[in-house]
């Protein structure tokens, strides 16, 4: 391996300046990062670790936002019992990452920057709506998830861009998510399909908003807001579940591939919608 | 745990589970590997491999390559010598010592995507892969053959033109070139009879993938040649003496000019009974005088190494309405990889081994295709024959309404029956492991929705051959054992428990070691479960040898004729009772007044193998909506002759297990149309992981086998032959529907489901 820099700044301005030279990435856990590397898919000629900048490492809770910093790991997220309470379907897509190794390493904004068609965590932050904060060369900006991915390993960042932070809405009472992911084993595999629900019930268990996200499925993560629409206005029953799981078939474009067939891949994240929306419903306390 | 010899009446130490000599040094990462030597002046080997899968090497240019600054060799095909085609023995089995020198490094043609091409040695590793993209192949690119269809076609294009169909006894009438390496038919009574006398009959298609042994330590080897002196070679294998053999009949020199120094050994499963690096690093250390490194990659281990053969096997049995089994017939087709030589003949030999049956005819094909050459896995074709005939087994039970152990214990093997392949078995357990499973408390208990159970049972032969063993006895009493045979499974445990009970000494007060080829003398592989059998043999004869001689310093101490000198636990004992017993330690210390140094050895031929038999249950669940399968709990029964260490012998049933589930559920090569192996790693060639598998549950049946003198038989191949049957048996149980192909991977078992 030809050598490469290495920054460890521990300011966000430094980050983007040593960010700014030909070559250059940056690095959070760098479990894909270095396993590209490895593989000889990537030949940085400066890595900036960004571990080091305290802001990107916080969580924080106010009356109407969450805040979650980009460098936060599957682990720390995992812990975080207020954070868990707010968003169980966002924690849980995270914290299926990998194994317990790659928990303590993995960073939510590596696992959306890395910009895998199948990363586990994206969906439920596209379900829940979510704003990434960028800081760059050319100042800040705020893109939704679902807007910063253009396609596998495509996202709209600008070379030198940092992901400071995915800023979430604080839930409303009656407000669950969930996500789930298909993998052939139980751990250490990437999602053939994956769906996360996020919906809102009445006090009666009536579905007031739900938002629909799938990924391993196109190739990028995105929100079928067919899939949603099927379960509003409905107590989640079988035809509003079967409706909600065709809508995302239908919205699907797989490939065929080593982790699993277009037809396959189809069915299952019928299968996953399904599941999913009725965890996210018993989440909330208020299902029928 | 229900286990017998936790507390042995009649032996002190075998049987117990004392603590493993290689233990300490695994876990606290002191043991040294394959990749863990390194020598003064070391460069470091690569490999170029080919991105074709059948092609003619028109030319290769190493020109840029060598003029690389740190490039200190480049070699191909043509630094290698030309070798005839002759056959030579490898222990259990035969190879053609040309395809091997073949496979190690192409000559005129690749044979499969990942067949070595050419090789660099420079003074980096990172110069080494520049200088492998320097070299220019020119490719003729040729039809790639992938299946057993194709390769059997009328028109198939021809792996190798001068291969032509042989049988045990010459080639077929008629022979033309062939992709057909080998046919081999099992004949017994007359099939057609048979099936005339039937009144239920079952017949179907078994379909396996391409997969691999999985060890988690690639391959590596250190090699320092030295023209006209010796040329040493440390590398991680099962069988030192074999790799001697191997690489001295690839280059054409004299095995005596070989020292093959085993490294300690991180998983072989029979892969690492195969050469790939060590003649290749010869040549590069004889091209530029300093030693070689080479290490594969674990994507050169899953494209260039292993793998254990797909297969497709039709079967037919026939059955009396009582369960009398009457007729069995089967066509099994294995994938040979490159080069000739699957292991049909075994799979053809086991698939009816447990079970009597008057007519029978079973007819195997070696069919060459191309991928890697098939290495040896764990009891070799005996679990995909497996999966076939305890597939229709099943189907019989379930038709005749019968218990499916009830089924096969009224037509199972005992002592004194003959084998469907000639000899009559000795003492076998194959009936009690059966009633054990039955009497298990799972065996009857209900199962929820979706869940299903599976029973099935397995055969392996296991071996014998040469082994050959030192116990040398320090001036403190301390013993040391060495024998040639790579610990592979906790051997050197039970080698030191062997040598503990013979001299009545602590095993914690005996090292047992592995040799080289310079320090041991020869040693057949660890494989074919024959190590704590037959060098186990070795060990006790030769702890008997140094016993003999400790009686004998005892005597001459006393003045006694030796006869009135016994050996009870670690001490000469006067019979006559003059004098008080000579404590192991002290006859030691006085060694050199009484004789000089005491030592034991043997060199023996092991005869009479003892046969291994297993039955697995397992219950399973399957998620119907997305074909996912769960393995809920598993239990390995297994007739294991006398467990020396019963630790270690539970580890190999749960081990073989677990392999058998990865095979059952996800495990297979995926292929491009190009031939090219498309998950070359394990993200996607899915070995299970630890949370995917329950505690796999073990029963020891003790049957001791009466030619060894502690009563062993082989126990570590038996345990994955079973399993695959097992699962497909359970999943069919839950869908209704017979699995006929595996693995049973979510996405073909869900195809299989909304059928
Ligand atoms: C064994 C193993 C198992 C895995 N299992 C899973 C799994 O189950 N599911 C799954 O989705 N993934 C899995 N992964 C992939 C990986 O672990 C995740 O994608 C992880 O979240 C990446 O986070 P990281 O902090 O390690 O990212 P890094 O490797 O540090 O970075 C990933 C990419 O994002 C960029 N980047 C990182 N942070 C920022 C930022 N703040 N701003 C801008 N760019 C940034 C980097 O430059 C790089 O291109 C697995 C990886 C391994 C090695």
């Amino acid at each position: 391996m030809s050598s490469s820099r290495y920054y460890a700044p521990t300011q966000l301005n430094e980050a983007v300046q040593q960010l700014a030279q030909q070559g250059a990435r940056a690095m959070a856990g760098g479990t894909d990062l270095l396993v590209q590397m490895r593989s000889r898919l990537e030949k940085p000629a400066a890595i900036v670790d960004l571990k080091k900048i305290d802001s990107l490492r916080r969580v924080d809770i106010t009356a109407d936002s969450v805040r979650i910093g980009s460098g936060v790991t599957g682990a720390e997220l995992g812990e975080n019992t207020a954070l868990v309470a707010c968003y169980p379907g966002v924690v849980e897509g995270a914290e299926l990452i990998g194994s317990t190794q790659i928990q303590g390493r993995a960073t939510i904004g590596g696992n959306l920057c890395n910009g895998s068609p199948a990363a586990d965590s994206v969906p439920a932050l596209i379900a829940a709506n979510g704003i990434c904060e960028i800081t760059g060369a050319s100042g800040e900006r705020q893109v939704a998830v679902a807007d910063l991915l253009l396609g596998p390993g495509r996202l709209d960042l600008q070379p030198g861009d940092i992901i400071t932070a995915i800023v979430l809405p604080k839930p409303v009472a009656g407000q669950a998510d969930a996500y789930l992911r298909f993998i052939p084993r139980t751990e250490m595999d990437l999602a053939v399909a994956g769906v996360a629900v996020n919906l809102t019930l009445d006090e009666q268990g009536v579905c007031q908003q739900a938002r629909v996200a799938i990924g391993g499925v196109a190739p990028t993560a995105l929100l079928v807001p067919d899939a949603g629409a099927a379960l509003v206005g409905t107590r989640l029953d079988a035809t509003a579940l079967t409706a909600a799981g065709e809508a995302a078939t239908a919205a699907a474009r797989p490939i065929s591939d080593k982790r699993g067939t277009v037809e396959y891949r189809r069915k299952i994240v019928a299968v996953l919608t399904r599941r999913a929306a009725v965890i996210a419903a018993q989440r909330t306390g208020r299902a029928s | 745990m229900n286990n017998p010899a936790e507390k042995p009446e009649i032996y002190q130490y075998v049987g117990t589970r004392s603590i493993r000599p290689d233990g300490v040094d695994k876990v606290t990462g002191r043991a040294r590997f394959g990749a863990d030597y390194f020598l003064p002046n070391m460069v470091h080997g690569r490999v170029l491999r080919s991105d074709h899968a059948h092609a003619r090497i028109v030319s290769i240019n190493t020109e840029k390559a060598t003029a690389l600054a740190g490039v200190v060799a480049v070699v191909t095909g043509a630094d290698f010598p030309d070798i005839p085609r002759t056959m030579i023995h490898l222990g259990e089995q035969q190879a053609d010592i040309r395809d091997i020198a073949e496979n190690v490094m192409a000559r005129d043609k690749v044979l499969y995507h990942g067949h070595a091409v050419a090789a660099v040695a420079a003074t980096s590793l990172e110069i080494a892969e520049q200088a492998l993209a320097l070299i220019e192949v020119v490719y003729e690119p040729l039809p790639v053959v992938m299946d057993l269809d194709t390769a059997q076609a009328d028109d198939a294009t021809l792996l190798h033109s001068d291969q032509v169909t042989m049988t045990m006894t010459g080639p077929v009438e008629n022979a033309q070139p062939s992709n057909v390496a080998m046919y081999m038919p099992l004949p017994k009574g007359d099939v057609t009879q048979g099936f005339e006398q039937a009144d239920v009959v079952i017949e179907n298609s078994f379909q396996t993938a391409t997969v691999h042994q999985g060890y988690v330590e690639p391959h590596a080897t250190l090699v320092d040649a030295q023209v006209g002196g010796k040329t040493r070679i440390w590398t991680s294998t099962q069988g030192p003496f074999l790799f001697r053999t191997q690489i001295a009949g690839a280059l054409a020199m004299s095995v005596s000019e070989l020292q093959v120094i085993p490294t300690e050994i991180g998983g072989g499963f029979g892969g690492k009974l195969s050469i790939y690096l060590e003649p290749v690093a010869v040549i590069l250390s004889r091209a530029c005088s300093r030693p070689v490194k080479m290490v594969m990659s674990r994507e050169e281990v899953l494209r260039a190494s292993g793998p254990a053969s797909a297969s497709r096997i039709w079967v037919k049995v026939g059955a009396k309405s009582d369960g009398t089994l009457v007729a069995a017939q089967a066509k099994l087709e294995f994938e040979a990889g490159g080069f000739k030589g699957s292991p049909m003949v075994p799979a053809v030999m086991t698939m009816f081994a447990s079970y009597n049956i008057e007519h029978v005819l079973l007819e195997g094909y070696d069919v060459v295709v191309n991928k890697p050459k098939a290495s040896a896995y764990r009891a070799p074709g005996a679990p995909q024959a497996a999966f076939a005939a305890e597939s229709v087994i099943d189907e019989l039970a379930l038709k005749l309404g019968m218990d499916p152990i009830d089924l096969r214990l009224k037509n199972a093997v005992d002592g004194g029956d003959l084998a469907v392949y000639g000899p009559p078995f000795e003492a076998i357990g194959l009936k009690q492991a059966l009633q054990a499973v039955k009497a298990h408390p799972w065996y009857g208990q209900p199962l929820a929705e979706n869940q299903g159970r599976g029973v099935a049972l397995g055969f392996w032969f296991n071996v014998g051959m040469q082994s050959s063993a030192t116990v040398r006895l320090n001036e403190d009493g301390a013993v040391t054992v060495v024998t040639g045979s790579p610990d592979i499974g906790g051997s050197r445990a039970s080698m030191a428990l062997f040598a503990a009970e013979e001299l009545g000494v602590p095993p914690d007060r005996i090292e047992a070691l592995v040799g080289d080829t310079e320090s041991i003398g020869y040693c057949d592989t660890t494989g074919g479960s024959r190590t704590t059998y037959a060098t186990g043999m070795a060990v006790v004869e030769a702890a008997r040898d140094a016993v003999q001689e400790l009686r004998r310093r005892a005597a001459l101490t006393w003045e006694l004729p030796l006869e009135q000198v016994a050996w009870q636990q670690g001490r000469a004992v006067d019979l006559t009772a003059a004098n008080d017993p000579l404590p192991l330690a002290e006859l030691t210390a006085n060694a050199g007044q009484t004789g000089g140094p005491i030592a034991g050895s043997a060199e023996l031929n092991a005869q009479g193998v003892g046969p291994g038999f297993g039955v697995h249950l397992c219950d399973v669940e399957v998620d119907q909506e997305t074909g996912a399968t769960k393995i809920l709990r598993y239990l390995a029964v297994q007739d294991v002759g006398k467990a020396i260490h019963p630790s270690y012998v539970e580890g190999q049933l749960q081990g073989g297990a677990v392999q058998g589930i990865g095979l059952a559920l996800n495990e297979e090569y995926l292929y491009t149309d190009e031939g090219v192996l498309d998950n070359p790693g394990f993200l996607d060639y899915r070995i299970p992981v630890a949370s995917d598998v329950p505690m796999i549950e073990t029963h020891l049946v003790e049957v001791p086998h009466p030619a060894h003198p502690y009563g062993v038989r082989g126990v570590g191949e038996t345990p994955i032959v079973p399993p695959m049957a097992t699962i497909a048996n359970a999943i069919s149980h839950v869908i209704g529907k017979r699995v006929t192909r595996l693995p049973a991977s979510p996405p073909r078992l869900l195809a299989l489901i909304d059928q």
